[in-house]
């Protein structure tokens, strides 16, 4: 139905881009991240700091963008839901690339101190994480209920991994409290990871409303 | 039938010859609200407004079937009295209409044609109305100055005084603002919001925004047909009807 | 294009606009003409002749100078007022009628039928009352001279009244109807209201128009030489008495014709003023 709003509907496709190159920034520097804590590698966790400032950057020219076109072109309906789900999406995105850099943070500092147990749990998650985090970004794209659907729901193996990963690490610490201080860092890492997904759900949640109007809560 | 609205329809089909401008239209509108109804030209809107008060009829070739009903009772009947119907249910126009009279003649007229008042009550009338459609203030002092030394906006508003002046009970408003600039639009929005504290009033406009910010309701009109109806808050964000949405998000031609 | 050449195509446009422009000047000129010419004329040839016997004084006898055309003056103004009597209520309601319900066949034949009536030369129109009124009343007079001019009045008034109403906008109409107004009430107080100024400057209009026939007052009014307003015997009017004088073989007679065409050409003249005058000013609906 191309044609009458052309520019409009330019305008709003470039938007969806940005959010998509946005989200596709911050699944890097998720997995960035995971891979500074995995090979030890401090200029990894360097380079996630850089792919957060674009973030932030993305996020501010996203907003402005919406602003405008609700300023401008008085959008209705499904195009205002989109704009709304957007504000609320890239929030969910900007706060996904804060805690990759919490992550590289936390890998820096471990990365001078040898490892009391080997990494499992902590790459599953993040993989999971990522792999959510890229299924919604192609929902939202596609408008795929579905799709975004079954990456909300992986957020419980997440919150599982989550939980098993907890109960480990106190196990840890009960044998051993020098353990504490590196416990309590992975245990943060494991929090980060929990919480990433947290978001990602809500991005399934806006992508949801915007196909649907309905704001409805996707998961426990 | 057991509706407390204040205007119902019932298989409102309006003709032009052998043109169908309106096509089996089913409707409740409950009173004091303001219903907006939009739609592209020629969709029927208009042609369903003018229904409403029997003003289709001085268009000739007009056939008009079906039922509607004003506090329960068919406007329609044979035994109905046009004239007094009109007075109930009025209507402004797109253009402002003043007559090439006075201000005070133009809102005295319709009383004066009821036989509603007369002498100082017709002045206090004349005076009412204008204070309900936020006019006085403005030409209290120039009653006997011709209604054309008054900007369009304020034509506007006199002549919804001069409706107002006759005691209707629903007000029909037929784009009532789009001859006027913006903030004059605002203003007659304005005064829409304080009457329909004691009127019904149904608007007609081209004007998407206006629907959206003024009306509790609306509709949505497309070749003679009502294809969705409801709250102005769920119309404009999740309309249940992809012919409105395309048409409220400009992707309709 | 080149500046050169650019600059020939303008001097050629600006000489054709300036031809075209000479062009029409020269003939309205040639068109003013012939009036600039017929009001010097009965200006040179009236004004002298004009004075207050001229306004007082009925002819005198065949031979003796002096005298005036009262008598015309005044059977001029009977025989107006007669006719508008007749004609203008006649046309106007016609008029209004036509405006208003005449959208029909019956309409379309009055309409065709008013044309052609305005199309009819004005001695038959004479003659149609002379057979109508003179012959069963035995003799002419004013009112027969009266009922001619008003025929010939009426589809001129009921075609311009017919026009005015149509003009004015179907939104004032619409207002009153919406108001609750019968179609009757919103014609009497709206249209007609707003149509006022153009149907009284068709009225006056038509009446400045047959201030001026003569033909049918021939053998309709006649003439008559004294003054008088009965109107069941004939009558004198300028147009007559002009062209019994300007036929006749004296010099002061003459003098008076002169005069007499000069009242009537001022006679029109006011009377399209005060047609002019009436459309300024609250017609800005209608116009």
């Amino acid at each position: 139905m191309k044609g009458i709003r052309q520019a409009f509907e330019e305008q709003l496709d470039e938007l969806q881009k940005h959010v998509v190159r946005m989200g596709g920034l911050a699944a890097e520097a998720v997995e960035a991240s995971i891979q500074a804590l995995v090979q030890r590698d401090v200029e990894l966790s360097a380079k996630v700091m850089e792919i957060e400032n674009q973030i932030d950057a993305f996020n501010l020219d996203i907003e402005t963008r919406c602003l405008q076109l609700l300023a401008l072109q008085q959008p209705m309906a499904r195009d205002l839901r989109t704009i709304a789900a957007v504000f609320r999406i890239i929030t969910d995105i900007e706060r996904i690339g804060d805690y990759s850099v919490d992550i590289a943070r936390q890998a820096r500092v471990l990365a001078a101190i040898p490892l009391f147990k080997p990494l499992i749990d902590i790459p599953r998650m993040a993989e999971t994480v990522s792999r959510m985090l890229h299924n919604s970004l192609e929902a939202f794209v596609r408008r795929d209920l579905d799709l975004a659907l079954a990456a909300v729901q992986e957020d419980e193996t997440v919150d599982h991994a989550y939980h098993s990963l907890h109960d480990e690490l106190v196990e840890y610490i009960q044998r051993d409290p020098s353990l504490t201080l590196q416990a309590i860092r992975l245990l943060m890492i494991g929090v980060y990871l929990e919480r990433m997904a947290d978001h990602v759900t809500n991005i399934g949640e806006r992508i949801f409303y915007m196909e649907t109007g309905e704001l409805k809560e996707l998961h426990e | 039938m057991g509706c407390d609205c204040k205007i119902r329809t019932e298989n409102l089909t309006v003709s032009y010859g052998s043109f169908q401008a309106l096509k089996a239209v089913n409707l409740s509108l409950h009173s004091r609200r303001i219903i907006a109804f939009i739609g592209p030209s020629g969709c029927g809107k208009t042609t369903f407004l003018r229904a409403l008060n029997r003003m289709n009829e001085i268009i000739e070739g007009a056939s008009t079937r079906g039922r509607v009903f004003l506090d329960g009772k068919d406007i329609y009947a044979p035994e109905v009295d046009v004239v007094s119907l009109r007075r109930s249910v009025g209507m402004v126009f797109q253009r402002p209409n003043p007559f090439p009279m006075t201000i005070f003649e133009n809102v005295a007229f319709g009383p004066r044609l009821h036989g509603l008042a007369r002498g100082s009550d017709l002045a206090e009338l004349v005076e009412q109305s204008l204070r309900r459609a936020a006019l006085w203030e403005e030409v209290k002092d120039k009653l006997r100055q011709s209604a054309f030394s008054l900007s369009g906006g304020q034509q506007q508003r006199l002549c919804i005084a001069r409706l107002l002046a006759v005691e209707p009970e629903v007000l029909l408003m037929d784009e009532p603002c789009s001859a006027l600039d913006p903030i004059s639009t605002l203003r007659i929005e304005e005064l829409m919001r304080e009457l329909k504290r004691n009127y019904t009033i149904i608007i007609v406009t081209h004007n998407m925004q206006q629907a959206a910010r003024v009306s509790g309701e609306t509709g949505f009109f497309l070749h003679g047909e009502l294809v969705e109806f409801g709250p102005s808050s769920r119309v404009f964000t999740s309309p249940e009807d992809r012919r409105t949405e395309d048409y409220i998000t400009g992707r309709f031609g | 294009m080149s500046q050169a050449k650019s600059r020939w195509f303008g001097y050629r446009r600006r000489l054709a606009n300036g031809l075209l422009g000479g062009f029409a000047l020269l003939a309205t000129v040639l068109a003013l003409l012939p009036l600039i010419l017929l009001l010097y004329y009965m200006a040179a040839r009236g004004l002298p002749a004009l004075s207050l016997d001229f306004f007082t004084k009925s002819p005198k006898p065949v031979g003796e100078p002096g005298g005036g055309m009262a008598n015309a003056v005044v059977g001029t103004l009977v025989l107006i007022g007669l006719a508008g009597l007749a004609g203008l209520p006649i046309g106007i309601l016609g008029g209004i009628y036509l405006a208003e319900f005449g959208n029909n066949r019956f309409g379309w034949a009055v309409r065709f039928a008013a044309d052609v009536l305005s199309g009819v030369p004005s001695i038959v129109i004479g003659m149609f009352i002379y057979a109508l009124v003179v012959l069963p009343m035995r003799h002419f007079s004013a009112i027969a001279g009266g009922a001619a001019l008003g025929v010939i009045m009426i589809p001129a008034v009921m075609r311009t009244t017919e026009e005015i109403i149509r003009l004015v906008p179907s939104s004032l109409r619409e207002a009153a109807l919406s108001l609750g107004a019968t179609q009757s009430r919103t014609i009497l107080r709206i249209v007609l209201a707003a149509a006022k100024g153009g149907v009284i400057t068709g009225g006056l209009l038509a009446i400045a128009r047959i201030s001026g026939e003569t033909a049918p007052l021939l053998i309709t009014a006649l003439g008559y030489n004294f003054l008088s307003v009965r109107l069941d015997q004939p009558i004198a009017s300028l147009p007559v008495q002009i062209f019994n004088y300007a036929i006749s073989p004296y010099d002061d007679w003459h003098a008076q014709a002169w005069a007499g065409a000069l009242v009537l050409v001022m006679l029109v003249a006011v009377l399209s003023l005060a047609a002019r005058c009436a459309t300024r000013g609250r017609l800005r609906m209608v116009r």
